[in-house]
């Protein structure tokens, strides 16, 4: 039988049933949509966090405590290690001949309140730089400054959402709002930056490094953000700082120094895992439609037994009748392949429209695996019905009521 | 062309082997048209799967055309039944989904022909059976006498070197019967080979030989 006549019966066979093909494929196409989908968002997750990293610029470095390896993964900030101090982000500052700025970053969590409203919200202590250096714009006010810093003033600048929250419309600037157990004038308002993959980074407030230190009561720092004098210097700049810190640790390496590279490759490593985990999600639900497809055509090799006798009896041999039903799984499985392709691409894109947060970015070759991997289960899961449909014998088939 | 020494099938059943033909020898010549008649159970139904090659004996040998069928693969079987055999069927067994032309074109869709000549001869036999108007009808909308000569059709269209029915008048009234039965004897006198299966004495009648099982085994017409 040609190959053209293959597919014209097994077509004809599928019209019969339509509701049935049809919902049979919906499984494939809903796995297919998903596994698009599902990468779409991982990789457009990871676009928006290189864009991110990338608007940084390249020459800044990141000082973390504890040694991590870079294959190892994030450093948690639970290992028991060292401590990074401010006075050791002073220390480099001063010393380090190819570092323009060090910025010592606490970050922690505390409340915050004005007039009866409260929020819980991130607290950073930072330096005048800070804003420069992670290109942070403000929108009213000004920054927290180095006399800021110096004299351990209570100042602090908000982001757009605790603001928002606590405030309203009242004008800010001027006002006294209580974190933890003190008072502090707010000096500036950040200008937006809107949601990222879910994360609101407006609803954070900066504060001088030396008051946080008092507020969370230690001189611990998350990191030492680091601006390098050029983009030459990184290297020089990084093997600078190591022997500053080496020297002041006691001859341990008890810290990391992350370029922007590194922290773009955990990062993606970090976005890697989380696509394959979307992308294995949707796998799925793409085999939970193949075992549909498989289950269908069992159903339809048991109602056409007596087809399958008659064949037979006029000739049809056994790969005939097996390529016919594998005919019938593959065209089910590629049809539900190519509507999955259009529903993926088509909530994708749609989902970036309708959501800033989620900058979905269809990949070409997510599309074509997961259409491959419909194809291929249609034959997987197509085999065994087409199978027993072939070795039916002809005439218990033809006697099948 | 058909020459049947000492065949005997047995099937394997849950109660035991049951041995349905014992023994069966006979020889059938071309152009002959026999009837082959006995109760229900006697194995008549059985021998006629036998010569169809849609079952192989359990023991003796079968010699169709020449050649020894007792020792061909499935595959073979069934490439012998697209060239050598045509068979009609009490229950006609047209697949429902397809039209009558589609149905009459199906052993030439596994012997290899191509769609259009595929239906050029397909229409051509359908005309010979008098139903060159119903080729477009789905089985559902014919009469039983259409159905069994759309079936006819389809058995003939391969040009067969035997003409296999099994019971093709028991579905049907006696004079739509009769009717199958004149397009048999149409197609004999072109020189077909032909076999028929029934339990009805002035059906078999009209054959040139009747063949009687008993019980599996052969009590008249065996030579």
């Amino acid at each position: 039988m040609d190959a053209i006549e293959t597919i014209r019966v097994a077509k004809d066979s599928l019209f019969v049933n339509k509701l049935r093909s049809v919902l049979t494929m919906l499984g494939i196409i809903i796995g297919v949509g998903a596994v698009i989908l599902l990468v779409s968002i991982g990789e457009g997750a990871r676009k928006e966090i290189y864009k991110e990293l990338g608007e940084l610029g390249s020459n800044i470095l990141v000082v973390v405590p504890g040694k991590t390896s870079k294959e190892g993964g994030m450093h948690m900030g639970t290992s028991v290690v060292r401590k990074i101090t401010y006075d050791e982000a002073k220390f480099i500052e001063k010393r380090a001949k190819n570092i323009l700025h060090a910025v010592p970053v606490i970050v922690g969590t505390s409340w915050i309140k004005y007039k009866g409203k409260s929020r819980d919200t991130y607290i950073v202590g930072v330096t005048e730089p800070y804003f420069e250096i992670r290109n942070l714009k403000m929108g009213i006010g000004r920054g927290i400054s180095t006399s800021d810093v110096d004299s351990h003033l209570k100042v602090c600048v908000l982001g757009r959402t605790v603001r928002k929250e606590i405030m309203g419309d009242a004008n800010p600037l001027g006002a006294v709002v209580s974190i933890g157990d003190a008072k502090y004038r707010v000096i500036g308002i950040m200008a937006q930056k809107g949601m990222a993959l879910g994360f609101d980074i407006d609803d954070v407030v900066f504060i001088p490094t030396t008051s946080s230190m008092e507020l969370f009561d230690t001189d611990r720092l998350f990191n030492i953000t680091l601006k390098v004098r050029s983009t030459e210097l990184v290297d020089r700049a990084k093997k600078e700082i190591k022997e500053i810190l080496i020297k002041r640790h006691a001859n341990k390496e008890d810290f990391t120094i992350l370029s922007q590279d590194e922290m773009i490759a955990v990062m993606g490593k970090i976005l890697n895992i989380m696509t394959a985990v979307l992308a294995g999600i949707a796998t799925i639900s793409l085999i939970v439609g193949g075992i549909g497809i498989m289950n269908i055509m069992l159903v339809s090799v048991r109602e056409r037994t007596r087809e399958i006798g008659i064949r037979k009896a006029v000739g049809a041999k056994n790969r005939d009748i097996l390529i016919q039903f594998l005919a019938e799984s593959i065209i089910l499985s590629v049809a539900g392949g190519i509507g999955g392709v259009v529903l993926g691409v088509a909530l994708s894109t749609g989902l970036k429209q309708l959501f800033d947060f989620l900058p979905t970015h269809i990949t070409w070759w997510s599309v074509a695996i997961a259409f491959a991997f419909s194809a291929l289960i249609g034959i997987f899961f197509g085999v065994y019905p087409a199978r027993k449909a072939s070795l039916y014998d002809p005439i218990v088939a033809l006697r099948y009521e | 062309m058909v020459i049947l020494s000492d065949i005997t099938k047995s099937y394997i059943l849950p109660g035991g082997e049951v041995e349905v033909l014992k023994g069966i020898s006979l020889e059938i010549k071309r152009g002959e048209f026999i009837s082959i008649m006995g109760t229900s159970g006697s194995g008549k139904s059985t021998l006629l799967n036998l010569i169809g090659c849609l079952d192989r004996p359990t023991s003796g040998k079968y010699l169709l055309d020449s050649i020894a069928i007792n020792t061909l693969s499935g595959n073979e079987l069934a490439e012998i039944r697209n060239k050598k055999i045509g068979f009609v069927f009490q229950s006609f067994n047209l697949i429902p989904r397809l039209s009558a032309i589609k149905n009459v074109e199906l052993p030439l869709l596994y012997a290899g022909i191509l769609t259009g000549e595929r239906r050029d001869k397909a229409y051509e036999f359908l005309k010979k059976v008098g139903l060159s108007e119903r080729g477009e009808h789905m089985p559902s909308e014919l009469s039983g006498g259409e159905q069994q000569r759309v079936a006819i059709a389809r058995a003939l269209i391969n040009n067969p070197a035997i003409i296999l029915a099994d019971e093709p008048t028991g579905n049907l009234d006696s004079k739509t019967g009769q009717e199958i039965i004149d397009i048999f004897k149409a197609i004999h006198r072109e020189g077909s080979t032909i076999i028929m299966v029934t339990h009805e004495k002035y059906i078999a009648e009209q054959a040139e030989r009747i063949i009687t099982i008993k019980d599996g085994v052969c009590f008249g017409g065996c030579y």
